[in-house]
C-alpha cells in the first residue's frame, strides 16, 4: 500500500488514488496527420523502465485532481510529486533519460 | 491446587494455580490453569501424543511451544467450531473442547456470527515483537515524544524471557525488568501496546497488517458485543522488526516420534508452564543454546542422561556445564536413530552416533530416555523483512540466514537480526528504537540497558544438516523427516532433485514442503541445506529459501471481511421514489450499486406475464418508469459546447438552447464508452445524462481530459445524479397525463417538439424540467424534478394517469421496448470492442470534426468488413427465447466439427408482445451483410434456426414518437 502525497490533500493511502499510466504522453495535436503506425504508437505503446518512471495519478476519492509522480519501479520509492511539466533530471536523483520521454 | 496434573512441578511457572480450568480433548477431561496453552496443559497431564501424521499415520507428539508447531493441531469444538488450531498457541479457557486432528480440520458449515472488525492506526514507530529487543526498542523510542506502537503475538510481553530462569537485566531478574518495562509503556500516553496481536503482512511504505485476538482467551466471560478478532491497518513512519528466531530440529532417522521436542520448547514448558515433560532426557545440539535447557533441567532435578554435541571442540559453555559434574557431554556426537514403545509410540531410547568430519556417523550406544531435546540451530524470523523484498545473507558462524541490511525506513533488531546473547538483543533493540524515533523526527537516545545470560561468550554452531541412516543412501531415507506436517522426508527431497528440480521454489512445489499450516517455520532452512547436499554443488547460501509471502500466520476470511458482510458488503443506492416501488411489490435488480425496480408483478403473475402487460400498456396506453438512476452531469462554462463537441462523436457546439441531442462517446481506441442525451440549458450550460452504471466513469473521463489535455478550456463538471429525480411518462396517451401534471406547459406537438425541453412549474407548485426524449420509440416525456420532490411528483403522475390505467414499469420492460427499437445498451450490447459503426450507428459519427477516438476509426482493424456488427435476430420457430450469450454458427455446421466455427453471440434477448415472437440483438461477423440469412443457435441440445434481421424491428419509420 503506497503512501502517495497528493499535492493538494497531503499523504494518503494508495487506495484513494487511480493510476493513470505513463506521464507526459500528450494527445497528438492533429491525429489525422499521423500514420497508422504513429497513431498506434501513441495509443498502445508505453515505456516500461526498471527504475525511475514518471506516471500520472488521480486523487479519485479525494480532490479528484490529476498530478504526476516519479516512482522507482524497482523500489516503489516516490522520488517526486509535481504538477505540470516534467521535472528536470536533478529531481528524483534519476538523471534517467526515460523520464519525460514524450514531454 | 494442581489436581490430575501429574507432570506439573509443585512450584514456578507463569500460571495461576489458584484457578483450575477443566477442558476436554478427544473426549478425555483434563485440568489446567490460566496461563496455560492447551499444549502446556496436555503436557502437564502427561499427554504428549497428538493426532497421527497426515499421510503416513505415524504417531506424533507436541514438538514446539508456539506457532512453529507442526504436529499438535486441534479442531476446536463448541458453538463456533474452528479447524487447524495449534494447541501450542491456543490459550486454555474453562470448558474448552477440542479434538486432535491429522493435518486437516473441517470448516464449520454454519455462518460465523461472531463480530470481527478493523482499525486504522498511524504511528511514528512500530515495534513488532515484545521480547528483549522489542521492549528495549519501544522503551528507547517512547522516551521521546514519538507515537509508538508495540505489537506482540503472545498473551504477555517478554518473548524469549518468558522462558528464562537465571537471566538478568540491569541486575534484576529478567521478568521483573519485563514487568517494569510493560508498566512504563502502559503509562506512556503516546504508546500503544497490543498483545495477542500478530503482524501478518508488511507492505509498501510501512503499511503493516496485524491481527488481534480479543475474546478467545476470555472464554465464557467474553462480552457478547466485543469483536472476536480485529485487523489492524497500521501505517508507520519507522518500523523495528524484533521478531526473534525459531529453533530448527535435527534431521535423523525417526526424528518425528512423540518425545522428540525442540530444546527451547522443553525449556519454555519447564520454566514458563512448570511442566516436567520427561524424567530422563537426552539433549542433542549443534550450538550453545541448548545448554540453558540442560542447566534448567538439572536445576529442576530432572535426569539429563547425556548431551550430544555435534561440535568437535567443547565450547566454553559446554565445558562450563560439564565441569559442574552430573551431566555427561559427548563431543562430535548426535542422535542417529530413535526407538519407540511399540504400544504407545512414545520415545523409549536413542542411539548415539559419532560424527566424522564428512558428516558420516557411526552408531555405538543406546541410551534409554523418555524425552529428546534437539537444537539444530536457530532461524531468524525475517518473514516481514522479506515481504518487502528485504535481502538476506548466509551467516556461516551461526549457520543461519540473517537480514542483509534493512528495508527503507525499517530496522531489524535482536535475534531476528542474528543477535545471540541477551545483551546483544537488548542493545540492538535499544539502538534501533532510538534510531527509529530520531528518523521519525523525535530525537532519542538508546536506553542504557545491560543484560546477562549464560551466553556472555558464544562459540559458533556446527552446521549439521543430515545424520546419515544406517544403510542405503539419502534416496532411501524415508524416516528422516524434514516437514513433519506434510510428512515429507529426505527421500522426498532427493526424489525432487532427482526429477530435475533445482530451484528451492520448485522443490517446494514438487514436495509440498513448507506449504502446510506452519508454512515451513521449522523445515525451510533444513530443506535448503538438503537441496544443496542433493545437488552437490551450490552451498545453502546459493540455494536460498523460498519467498515468504503474507500472511505470516493464518487469518480467517471472517476477520478480513470484518463488518463488511451482509447489508454492509456493498453500498445500496436507492432513488427517492424507492419506497413507492417497495410498497407496490416491485421485484428489484442491482444495476451498478443501484437497486432498481425490475417489474411490478400483480397477483399470480410471473416476470414474463408482468413484462408482457407492462410492454402492452406502454405501446398502447400510458406507462411510467423511475429513471432517476441515470447519471447526470452539469457541464458549465463558456467552452462547454466546444468541450462536448470534442468528447461526443457527433456535433454539439451548435446545438440550440432548449434542444436535446443523443450522443455517443468513444475511448481513444474508437470503441463505444458511454451514451446518453444532453440538453443545452443555456449557451454555457449543458445537462448531460449517462448510463446508470457509467456515471462515475464518465465524470472521471471528462475531468481527465479537462485537467490533463485541455486545461485551457473554461469548463466545469458537476455531478447531479443524486440531485434530480427523473420520471419517464411513456405511451400514446402520455401527452394527456403530462398536460394534467404540468398545466402551464403547452404540450402540443408543435409547441413542444421531440428532442427539446421546457422548464415549467407543475400543478403542485414543483419546478420541473421536462424533456421530450424517448427510449422506447413511443411518445415520451421525462419529468426531472429536485430529488426531494421525486416521490411526490411520481404520485402526482400516477394519480393523473389513473383513469387511463397508467402502469409503472421496470427495467425489464424498458429493455424490451428499447431492444425492439434497436437501441443498444452500452455494456450489454457492447463490450469495449464495438465501434459506433459496428453498432450500426454511423449516423452518430461526425465526418466534419475531430473527436476523441476518431483517428482510431480509420485504423486498418476498425475498417475491416468482417467486424462484428450489431444486428437483430429472430428465432425461426417463433417460440424460443435465446439465452443471452448464446453462440451463433453458420447453417450446415454440426457441433461435431470442433472447434465449432462461431460467428457471434446473442447480447440481448426477450419475448416481444409487439412483435408477437421472441427476438434478440446479436454481434455477428459481418452481420449487416447477413441480414435475411439463417444461422444456427445451439440451445441446450438443440440447434435453433435464427434469422438475421435489422436492429430496428418495431416502427422502423419512427411514426410513433410524436403520439
Amino acid at each position: 500500500m503506497l503512501l502517495l502525497t497528493c499535492p493538494w490533500c497531503g499523504p494518503r493511502d494508495e487506495t484513494e488514488y487511480r493510476y493513470g499510466g505513463q506521464a507526459h504522453v500528450p494527445h497528438p495535436e492533429d491525429p489525422s496527420a499521423l500514420s497508422d503506425e504513429e497513431w498506434a504508437e501513441y495509443l498502445f505503446f508505453r515505456d516500461n523502465p526498471s527504475g525511475p518512471f514518471a506516471e500520472r495519478w488521480c486523487h479519485s476519492v479525494g480532490c479528484r485532481r490529476w498530478f504526476n509522480v516519479v516512482r522507482d519501479t524497482r523500489t516503489y520509492e516516490i522520488l517526486a510529486v509535481y504538477t505540470g511539466a516534467a521535472p528536470d533530471s536533478s529531481i528524483g536523483r534519476s538523471g534517467d533519460s526515460s523520464i519525460g520521454a514524450h514531454a | 491446587m494442581t489436581t490430575g496434573q501429574p507432570r506439573r512441578l509443585p512450584h514456578g511457572g507463569r500460571i495461576d494455580r489458584d484457578t483450575v480450568l477443566t477442558f476436554t480433548v478427544d473426549d478425555v477431561t483434563y485440568t489446567g490453569h490460566p496461563g496455560d496453552t492447551v499444549a502446556s496443559a496436555l503436557l502437564a497431564n502427561g499427554r504428549i501424543r497428538v493426532g497421527d501424521s497426515m499421510y503416513r499415520g505415524r504417531p506424533r507428539g507436541i514438538m514446539a511451544a508456539w506457532s512453529e508447531e507442526p504436529n499438535a493441531l486441534l479442531q476446536i469444538g463448541g458453538d463456533r467450531s474452528e479447524p487447524t488450531v495449534p494447541a501450542t498457541t491456543r490459550e486454555l479457557v474453562d470448558g474448552l473442547t477440542a479434538a486432535t486432528i491429522s493435518g486437516v480440520g473441517a470448516l464449520d458449515p454454519a455462518a460465523d456470527d461472531a463480530v470481527y472488525d478493523k482499525r486504522y492506526a498511524h504511528t511514528d514507530v512500530l515495534v513488532i515483537g515484545a521480547g528483549p529487543a522489542g521492549l528495549a526498542a519501544a522503551l528507547s523510542a517512547a522516551a521521546s515524544d514519538a507515537r509508538v506502537m508495540l505489537v506482540d503475538e503472545q498473551s504477555e510481553p517478554g518473548g524469549s524471557l518468558l522462558a528464562s530462569r537465571r537471566e538478568t537485566v540491569d541486575g534484576r531478574p529478567a521478568l521483573d525488568w519485563v514487568a517494569g518495562a510493560a508498566a512504563t509503556l502502559a503509562a506512556a500516553p503516546e504508546v500503544t501496546v497490543l498483545t495477542r496481536t500478530v503482524a501478518v503482512g508488511s507492505y509498501d511504505d510501512n503499511y503493516v497488517l496485524a491481527l488481534e485476538r480479543r475474546t478467545d482467551h476470555l472464554g465464557a466471560a467474553a462480552p457478547p458485543a466485543m469483536s472476536r478478532e480485529r485487523v489492524w491497518h497500521i501505517r508507520a513512519r519507522q518500523v523495528v522488526l524484533a521478531t526473534g528466531a525459531h529453533e530448527r530440529p535435527l534431521v535423523f532417522a525417526g526424528n518425528d516420534r512423540p518425545g522428540v521436542m525442540l530444546a527451547g520448547a522443553v525449556r519454555t514448558y519447564l520454566n514458563r508452564y512448570a511442566v516436567r515433560i520427561g524424567d530422563r532426557v537426552v539433549v542433542a545440539t549443534t550450538n550453545d543454546s541448548a545448554y540453558d535447557t540442560v542447566e534448567d533441567l538439572c536445576a529442576a532435578g530432572i535426569d539429563v542422561v547425556a548431551v550430544l554435541d555435534a561440535r568437535d571442540v567443547l565450547s566454553r559453555r559446554a565445558y562450563e556445564i560439564e565441569s559442574r559434574g552430573g551431566v555427561r557431554v559427548l563431543q562430535t556426537s548426535t542422535v542417529c536413530q530413535t526407538e519407540a514403545d511399540p504400544d504407545t509410540g512414545a520415545l523409549r531410547a536413542v542411539r548415539v552416533g559419532t560424527l566424522g568430519h564428512d558428516d558420516s556417523v557411526s552408531c555405538w550406544e543406546t541410551l534409554p530416555c523418555d524425552l529428546l531435546a534437539v537444537s539444530g540451530g536457530w532461524t531468524p524470523v525475517i518473514h516481514l523483512h522479506t515481504h518487502r523484498r528485504g535481502a538476506q545473507r548466509w551467516d556461516d558462524r551461526w549457520a543461519a540466514f540473517v537480514p542483509d541490511g534493512a528495508v527503507r525506513d525499517q530496522q531489524v533488531a535482536g535475534a531476528a537480526a542474528g543477535a545471540v546473547t541477551l545483551h546483544e538483543c537488548l542493545r540492538s533493540g535499544a539502538t534501533a528504537g532510538a534510531e527509529a524515533a530520531t528518523r521519525a523526527g523525535f530525537p532519542a537516545r538508546p536506553l542504557d540497558v545491560d543484560g546477562t545470560d549464560s551466553l556472555a561468550e558464544v562459540d559458533p554452531a556446527r552446521a549439521l544438516w543430515l545424520v546419515p541412516g544406517d544403510d542405503g543412501g539419502p534416496a532411501d531415507w524415508n524416516e528422516h523427516f524434514v516437514d513433519l506436517q506434510r510428512d515429507q522426508t529426505v527421500a522426498d527431497v532427493w526424489r525432487a532433485t532427482g526429477a530435475g528440480m533445482r530451484s528451492i521454489e520448485h522443490v517446494k512445489r514438487y514436495t509440498s514442503i513448507g506449504t502446510a499450516h506452519d508454512q515451513g517455520r521449522t523445515s525451510g532452512v533444513n530443506t535448503a541445506a538438503l537441496v544443496a547436499l542433493a545437488l552437490d554443488g551450490p552451498g545453502v547460501a546459493e540455494v536460498g529459501t523460498t519467498s515468504h509471502r503474507p500472511p505470516y500466520s493464518p487469518v480467517s476470511f471472517a476477520a478480513l471481511a470484518g463488518r463488511e458482510r451482509g447489508d454492509l458488503f456493498d453500498p445500496e443506492r436507492t432513488t427517492p421514489i424507492h419506497p413507492w416501488h417497495v410498497e407496490h411489490g416491485a421485484v428489484f435488480e442491482v444495476v451498478g450499486q443501484w437497486s432498481r425496480a425490475r417489474y411490478y408483478p400483480r397477483r399470480g403473475e410471473d416476470m414474463d406475464a408482468a413484462v408482457d402487460r407492462e410492454c402492452r400498456q406502454a405501446r398502447t396506453g400510458v406507462a411510467m418508469m423511475d429513471a432517476s438512476t441515470l447519471g447526470k452531469i452539469e457541464v458549465t462554462g463558456p467552452d462547454a459546447g466546444e468541450f462536448l463537441n470534442r468528447i461526443y462523436t457527433n456535433a454539439f457546439a451548435k446545438l440550440a438552447v432548449g434542444s436535446a441531442r443523443y450522443g455517443v462517446m468513444c475511448t481513444l481506441d474508437g470503441m463505444i464508452f458511454d451514451d446518453g442525451v444532453s440538453v443545452r440549458l443555456a449557451e454555457d450550460r449543458f445537462f448531460m445524462t449517462t448510463t446508470t452504471g457509467g456515471a462515475a466513469g464518465v465524470l472521471d473521463w471528462l475531468e481527465e481530459w479537462l485537467q490533463t489535455e485541455w486545461p485551457d478550456l473554461r469548463v466545469y463538471c458537476t455531478s447531479g445524479t443524486e440531485q434530480w429525480a427523473t420520471i419517464a411518462v411513456v405511451g400514446p396517451q402520455a401527452r394527456g397525463v403530462v398536460a394534467r401534471v404540468a398545466p402551464r406547459l403547452d404540450v402540443s406537438r408543435d409547441a413542444f417538439p421531440f428532442m427539446t425541453f421546457r422548464e415549467t412549474t407543475l400543478a403542485s407548485g414543483v419546478p420541473a424540467r421536462i424533456c421530450r426524449i424517448s427510449f422506447s420509440g413511443e411518445l415520451a416525456y421525462e419529468i426531472n424534478v429536485a430529488g426531494w420532490y421525486g416521490l411526490a411528483v411520481w404520485q402526482q403522475v400516477y394519480e393523473a394517469g389513473a383513469d387511463l390505467g397508467i402502469t409503472p414499469y421496470g427495467t425489464e420492460t424498458m429493455h424490451v421496448l428499447r431492444a425492439e427499437k434497436g437501441y443498444p445498451i452500452v455494456g450489454q450490447d457492447t463490450d469495449g470492442t464495438v465501434t459506433p459503426h459496428d453498432a450500426g450507428m454511423s449516423w452518430v459519427v461526425s465526418t466534419r470534426k475531430d473527436f476523441v477516438g476518431r483517428r482510431s476509426l480509420s485504423r486498418p482493424d476498425t475498417r475491416r468488413a468482417d467486424r462484428k456488427h450489431l444486428v437483430g435476430v429472430l428465432p425461426a420457430d417463433r417460440t424460443t427465447v435465446l439465452p443471452e450469450g448464446t453462440q451463433l454458427v453458420a447453417a450446415g455446421t454440426t457441433l461435431d466439427d470442433r472447434p465449432v466455427p462461431m460467428l457471434g453471440h446473442v447480447t440481448s434477448s426477450y419475448r416481444s408482445a409487439a412483435l408477437g415472437r421472441p427476438f434478440g440483438l446479436a454481434l455477428i461477423d459481418g452481420g449487416r451483410e447477413r441480414i435475411g440469412e439463417v444461422l444456427l443457435a445451439p440451445v441446450g441440445q438443440r440447434l435453433v434456426e435464427v434469422e438475421v434481421a435489422p436492429t430496428v424491428l418495431y416502427d422502423a419509420e419512427g411514426t410513433r414518437r410524436d403520439g
